[in-house]
């Protein structure tokens, strides 16, 4: 498999007025084309940093970032990103906010626009495409803002605690629609999240991160078979993926046994 | 407040609480008998008004015309000076300062400069109104402007937006309701601007009417451009809350309560 990203060594110091923190240390870690990758670990321990840096949104102290081969400088092209927040702008109906990404590239053309549609419809929100955001429940909100990310067909999507302030039955539901859309176009996924249960349902491989400096402790591969239907959560393996991870962790005194 | 004004028993409530004022006034005025030069009776100062309304009425169309052009002049200029103010470290000490500085300065000492620099016409006026709403116009377009929030600045930036597209498409909506707070204290303060310039030096305008009346110790019709003025000034500020109301049905303010199928 070839390296969609490849990061050697990467540090990032911020300057704050108590002198300097150390946000990332030392990160080395490759990413394959079309896998589902997700970076684990406590607040603070620097993991939206990291997908940050990847974005290219912020820059990195020390070391490399390579993203299909090309050195970081800025944004790299073919890039979808969701928030945890969904940042869908009130003014704007649930197609317009869909049709941002492609409007900040130019006039959309009538195929993105069909293409909008159709991917609204696919997450449950063809009815809902001219509504304004806050006539939609949070749940509603985040597809609405995947769907977003989405639009322009992104080769990688990053997601940065996309479910992390829904509430667990939306969570489910979303943790499913995600997976069956990436089996679909098989893209690049950086998927942030402090769900240790998230990481292993959703992900390939999981790498997972230490606060004070923010580092990467160990990157545990999932193989758990796919389609992955939800009551995979339910079987000894899965719970032997959890409980290896959260051993891991408590080894390391970053969770209690 | 919206729903206070916008039902028809909400007006009919206002108007209601307008005539019980000028019903005290007058039976005040009938039952105290004050000089007339103190206090006419409303019944007098509509007298006044009915015997010659075509000399008010030009003089009102004088004044609101004057307020109208510092009033869209402050804006125009406002949000240019906001984005210049935005988007460059060095324009906003500049501007920043100046404006600060010229606000701190009561504009009723500047207005006689300003006749000397552009003469009696209507010019003075109109830069003397834009001289008092640019300030709020400024100060509130640039909070707007600044008050993004960064994941959709982002969320631009990962989709390589140019700066323009940023500025149209997020920071300016974004900024409008704060633009449209600014311009509802704007609209009142060209209205006092366009007043003291026509004080200062004018042959046309309510300020002038006021000044004559004054001259003549005509206290009544002094009352009837009084009038006029709160007239012109509350319909002024009831067109810019419409106008807001018409272009941000999308705004917290605005939004009816009711969520028909959120769940």
């Amino acid at each position: 498999m070839a390296a969609c990203v490849e990061i050697r060594a990467a540090g990032k110091t911020y300057g704050s007025a108590r002198g300097p923190v150390i946000a990332l240390s030392d990160v080395s870690m490759d990413v394959a084309e079309g896998e589902f990758f997700s970076l684990l670990g406590p607040s603070g321990c620097g993991k939206s940093t990291l997908l940050k840096c990847i974005s290219g949104l912020e820059g990195i102290s020390t070391g490399g970032i390579r993203v299909r081969g090309q050195a970081l400088s800025g944004p790299p092209k073919g890039l979808g990103m969701v928030f945890q927040r969904d940042v869908l702008l009130d003014w704007r109906t649930i197609l317009q906010n869909v049709l941002i990404t492609a409007e900040f590239q130019g006039r959309p053309t009538a195929e993105v626009i069909d293409r909008a549609r159709a991917l609204l419809e696919r997450f449950g929100l063809g009815a809902f495409q001219d509504r304004h955001p806050w006539e939609l429940s949070g749940g509603m909100r985040q597809r609405a803002s995947i769907c977003r990310a989405l639009l322009c067909e992104p080769e990688i999507l990053l997601m940065d605690e996309p479910f992390g302030a829904l509430d667990a039955m939306t969570r489910d539901d979303l943790n499913v629609e995600l997976t069956r859309i990436w089996q679909a176009a098989r893209r690049t996924v950086i998927f942030v999240t402090h769900s240790i249960a998230e990481a292993v349902y959703l992900s390939d491989r999981v790498a997972m991160m230490s606060a004070g400096p923010g580092r990467i402790v160990e990157i545990v591969a999932i193989d758990l078979p796919r389609p992955r239907p939800l009551s995979i959560r339910e079987t000894p393996e899965f719970a032997r993926h959890v409980a290896h991870i959260r051993g891991l962790f408590a080894a390391l005194g970053i969770v209690k046994e | 407040m919206a729903g206070m004004w916008s039902g028809s028993a909400g007006l009919r409530g206002t108007l209601g609480v307008l005539l019980a004022v000028i019903a005290l006034w007058e039976a005040a005025v009938w039952v105290l008998a004050p000089p007339p030069i103190i206090l006419p009776p409303p019944s007098r100062i509509w007298v006044d008004f009915v015997e010659a309304p075509g000399y008010f009425l030009r003089n009102s169309w004088y004044t609101l015309s004057t307020t109208l052009a510092g009033f869209a002049l402050s804006v125009v200029l406002g949000v240019g000076l906001a984005v210049a103010i935005v988007n460059s470290r060095l324009a906003e000490r500049i501007i920043y300062t100046l404006l600060v500085a010229l606000n701190s300065l009561p504009k009723v000492a500047l207005a006689p400069l300003f006749v000397i620099w552009m003469g009696t016409g209507v010019e003075p006026k109109i830069a003397i109104a834009v001289m008092l709403a640019i300030f709020s116009i400024v100060v509130d377009t640039v909070l707007g402007l600044r008050s993004v929030d960064p994941d959709a600045i982002a969320l631009a930036r990962v989709n390589h937006a140019s700066p323009f597209k940023i500025l149209v498409k997020i920071r300016f909506p974004n900024a409008l309701p704060s633009l449209f707070v600014g311009m509802k204290v704007a609209i009142s303060f060209a209205l006092v601007g366009a007043i003291v310039g026509e004080f200062v030096a004018g042959s046309a305008g309510l300020g002038f009417v006021i000044l004559v009346a004054q001259g003549q110790f005509d206290t009544s019709r002094v009352f009837v451009a009084l009038v006029l003025l709160g007239i012109l000034g509350t319909i002024l500020f009831y067109i810019v809350e419409a106008v807001e109301r018409l272009l941000l049905p999308w705004h917290v303010s605005q939004r009816a309560v009711a969520r028909p199928d959120g769940h």
